[in-house]
């Protein structure tokens, strides 16, 4: 069965696109046919993050009025050829995106891949709400800091409400959280809310800490998903959480301060 | 305290603030996430019910809206005002 995943935060500039793009590059990789689609109308980037933006003729609202088809939308991703960019529109009519047109073109993309990962745009108004809307699986995507969590609480009480799993009475939504932007020398000197602290506040389960990384924007530079950078730091964390989620058990890292040779030296905790 | 237990704590209050803060609001606005949409409502109109007999604040009245597996309460608080004010 084809699972759809919703990334989404509520809050804006939190990490969805490029988790978006990690994750879904990251589902491929392990072979599973995978579609990403950028539910951003009017601010398409998606393309950018995944290094396609000259490569996109049609996008998501063209198919649903009919003016493409999904094949002719799709775009293979140039370094795998399990993963499909569907890109947004740029138009500046809000309206473009009917839930009747989003759940066809799901439901047609659900013949054809195993996991359909969808980047919600920032905000809880119509683009965010059919983002999430068909959802199997939700990546709550976090930075630690007050607003974003506070954010990330109104989401999930979207989530338990206004899904149509919520809707049909259905088994709900399977929430995950990924803590992004985390740094955890700040963490140490109690300038940072901690990974405890916000599972706490939260009570979500932790698919994954993605450290601050340099890493990130050298990516989006390059047009590659950061998790391709399998030497970095914010690469191996996404590889991580796509093995969890895929049901490896691996312990989680980047969570404590790097140790150096003073801590070792001195058996600091 | 040493001189670093020193350091810990004078640093560690600026995420235990935000903590704390965070979750007084999110348990806040989770339970009003499950009360009904008439609530507000039901409170203005008792509210100004209460107002035509006893003069109290704005605020002086909440009202509550709890759920657990068996029922449903609501719960109603008024605070009068003092008795030296009313006099
Ligand atoms: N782990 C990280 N380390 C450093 N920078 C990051 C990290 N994750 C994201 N960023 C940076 O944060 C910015 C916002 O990221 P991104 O576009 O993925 O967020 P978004 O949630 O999709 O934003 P929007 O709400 O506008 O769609 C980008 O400049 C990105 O490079
Ligand atoms: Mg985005």
């Amino acid at each position: 069965m084809a699972r759809i995943i919703v990334v989404t935060s509520g809050k804006g500039g939190v990490g969805k696109t490029t988790t978006s793009a990690a994750i879904a590059m990251g589902l491929a990789k392990k072979g599973h046919k995978t579609a990403v689609i950028d539910f951003d109308v009017g601010l398409r980037n998606l393309d950018l993050i995944m290094g396609c933006e000259r490569r996109v003729v049609y996008d998501f609202v063209n198919v649903i009025n009919g003016e493409a088809t999904l094949n002719q939308a799709l775009i293979r991703d140039k370094n795998c050829n399990l993963l499909y960019i569907l890109p947004a529109s740029q138009t500046r009519d809000k309206d473009a995106l009917s839930q009747e047109g989003v759940g066809k073109i799901l439901d047609e993309l659900k013949k054809d891949f195993k996991y359909i990962v969808c980047d919600s745009p920032a905000g809880i108004e119509k683009g965010a709400h059919l983002a999430m809307y068909f959802a199997d699986d939700a990546f709550i995507v976090t930075n630690p800091e007050v607003s974003s969590v506070r954010d990330s609480d109104r989401m999930l009480g979207i989530l338990s409400s206004k899904s149509r799993r919520a809707e049909q009475n259905e088994e709900p939504i399977k929430e995950y959280l990924l803590l992004s932007r985390y740094s955890p020398d700040r963490v140490k000197l109690g300038e940072m809310l901690s990974v405890d602290d916000v599972q706490e506040i939260l009570s979500l389960h932790l698919l994954g800490v993605i450290p601050e990384s340099k890493s990130v924007l050298n990516a989006s530079n390059s047009g590659t998903p950061v998790i391709l950078d399998e030497k970095s730091d914010a690469g191996q964390a996404y590889a991580d959480i796509v093995a969890r989620y895929l049901g490896e058990d691996r312990p989680h890292r980047f969570i404590d301060d790097k140790q150096g040779l003073f801590g070792k030296l001195f058996g600091r905790k | 305290m040493s001189l670093l237990d020193y350091f810990k704590t004078s640093k560690a209050s600026s995420a235990s603030l935000a903590k704390e803060r965070l979750q007084i609001l999110v348990a806040h606005e989770r339970s009003s996430r499950n009360q009904p949409s008439y609530l507000p409502q039901l409170q203005k109109e008792l509210l100004e019910v209460i107002r035509k007999y006893i003069n109290v604040e704005q605020d002086a009245i909440s009202v509550n809206f709890e759920q657990n597996d068996t029922q449903e309460t609501l719960e109603l608080n008024i605070v009068l005002p003092d008795h030296q004010k009313t006099t």
